[in-house]
């Protein structure tokens, strides 16, 4: 692999970097191109009359073209930008599935959903407007297709899913499951904020309904994602908000006309430097290539969990998942002690339930400390990690 | 009191916690304390008697520092008038916030005098101490 660490300014600090599935460094390229359009076109959208302005429409819709190629869609019109991943499944749910769902329908999730697939279709129940349901985790609390069949009843309208989940790091089935789903009439919605950073994710091999992503967790800017629907379904999907640049005429409450997708659903200014940004972060991952990336990280996480398996006191969840997510616990020392213990000598790792608060139930530990690796990260950073983590007497003497 | 004194009474009070139990009993008021920025999470039991704390417990999950400092708190206010008790509250937040004031009446609690250096800890050391005086609003209304 390319010497990619010196594209981060991030890593200029002297401080190890394991909590990717958080957020993730972004390389000096997506900085720039973002510097550049506040220093010498900070225009709006839309407003084509002047020239730095078309130059911001190109910049727009040349990086709907670039992430339509990246999740390869249809059309660039199933292509949203939204102001991230939770805000994306909020327009599905209350956009979408609220005027399509009644009392007994159900929706399908799992324990290890976060709760941003997990809330909104929380309240729509609450609403009275569906019934939500957990798939059954197996013994490493993955998504079997056994269990998928399982939890499938008549009344189910909706499977909705992380991709890869921000604590266990399972990759789900997900072609099978819209295969399956499919079948029966059944919708599929996919959170891959987890899984595009780190791999080659098609939507039409999918064949998933939505998906949804932000764009931070790849190298990009924080306030942006993007919502990827089938074009025939975001057609139907009732924006959430309205307002400038989604409508073409307005005269009375009964006769708003709107414009036709992708801008029907981007209301108001868009995220224009985040847009850029993150046509500069796809241009960086690309030229790695996706399939360098997942390997570096696979590699990276078959060491860690190598080194961990050999200390006695580390308690290891997900020895079996697939991506570069690691989740432990120290014996006898609380989740926060451990991530304030690594804190001392400049390790950043999350403690806590990583906003998957129904995942307790399933694995019997409401917290737990994880590691979640990027191709940047190194096998001499895990040494590190893993020396400091092999003396208990010394984590629970300087863990306050 | 020296840093390492304050340490080795943190960690036996984290490690081996006092008036850690949970209570199911009505003559008991029940207020959870959680840290909306980490994970720490606890649930105190206290019973009043004529305006006295005459009886503290705790339970729940928490950091060292939490845990530590629920510990030392219980056994300071145990037999504190309410008065008392919110003239500690006082000065232990003091204490965290690294302010002047009298400290002698906390006892045991002064050895988080050097917690405002890592300021991220420092919400840990007040979350008891937070329940407390939402416990006493509690036991106010009560009775009013």
């Amino acid at each position: 692999m390319l010497d990619v660490r010196k594209d981060f300014p991030m890593l200029k600090q002297d401080i190890i970097y394991f909590d990717n599935a958080a957020t993730t460094f972004k390389p000096q390229c997506v900085i720039d191109a973002m510097s550049d359009y506040y220093e010498n076109y900070s225009a709006n959208a839309h407003r084509g009359d002047y020239d730095i302005s078309y130059k911001v429409d190109l910049a727009v819709e040349n990086t709907r073209e670039k992430v339509k190629k990246l999740i390869n869609a249809r059309f660039n019109e199933e292509i949203i930008f939204t102001p991230g991943a939770t805000s994306g499944l909020n327009d599905v749910v209350n956009g979408f599935f609220a005027n399509l769902l009644d009392v007994n329908d159900e929706v399908l999730i799992t324990q290890s959903e976060h709760a941003s697939n997990v809330l909104p279709w929380f309240r729509l129940a609450a609403l009275n407007k569906c019934q939500v349901r957990n798939i059954d985790l197996n013994a490493n609390y993955k998504v079997t297709i056994e269990n998928v069949l399982k939890a499938i009843t008549p009344n189910t309208k909706v499977i909705s899913l992380a991709h890869i989940t921000n604590v266990i790091g399972d990759i789900r089935p997900i072609k099978e499951i819209c295969k399956i789903a499919h079948e029966r009439n059944i919708f599929v919605v996919v959170d891959a904020s987890q899984s595009i950073p780190h791999m080659k994710v098609d939507v039409q091999d999918l064949d998933c309904d939505f998906l949804v992503f932000a764009v931070h967790k790849m190298c990009g800017p924080t306030g942006l994602g993007i919502l990827y629907g089938k074009k025939e379904l975001l057609e139907s999907l009732d924006p959430i908000n309205l307002g400038g640049g989604m409508n073409e005429s307005f005269d009375s409450p009964n006769e708003i006309k709107l414009k036709s997708l992708p801008l029907r659903l981007e209301a108001g200014t868009q995220n224009i430097a985040a847009i850029i940004g993150l046509s500069a972060a796809i241009d960086y991952l690309l030229n790695i290539g996706f399939d360098n990336i997942y390997k570096k990280e696979k590699e990276l996480k078959d060491y860690l969990i190598s080194k961990l398996s050999h200390l006695s006191h580390i308690d290891i969840i997900n020895y079996n998942s697939e991506s570069g997510i690691v989740t432990f616990n120290v014996k006898g020392v609380f989740s926060q002690d451990v991530a304030y213990y690594l804190n001392k000598y400049n390790i950043c790792v999350r403690a806590g339930n990583h906003c998957a608060k129904i995942l307790k139930q399933a694995i019997g530990d409401t917290n737990t400390v994880r590691v979640s690796l990027y191709f940047y990260n190194t096998k001499k950073e895990i040494d590190d990690l893993v020396e400091l983590l092999s003396d208990l007497d010394k984590i629970r003497k300087e863990m306050i | 009191m020296n840093t390492e004194l304050n340490r080795e009474i943190i960690l036996e009070n984290a490690t081996h916690p006092e008036n850690r139990e949970t209570v199911d009993n009505p003559q008991y008021i029940k207020v959870n304390s959680n840290n909306e920025s980490c994970i720490d999470n606890i649930d105190l039991y206290i019973k009043f008697d004529n305006d006295k704390i005459t009886s503290l417990k705790f339970d729940g999950e928490a950091c060292a520092i939490s845990t530590a400092s629920t510990s030392i708190m219980t056994k300071l206010l145990i037999n504190k008038t309410i008065d008392e008790v919110l003239d500690l509250c006082d000065k232990f937040k003091d204490l965290i916030n690294h302010e002047e004031n009298d400290f002698e009446n906390l006892g045991e609690a002064v050895c988080f005098s050097e917690i405002y250096k890592q300021q991220n800890r420092r919400h840990c050391a007040l979350l008891p101490w937070i329940g407390i005086k939402k416990a006493i609003e509690e036991y106010q209304n009560r009775k009013s």
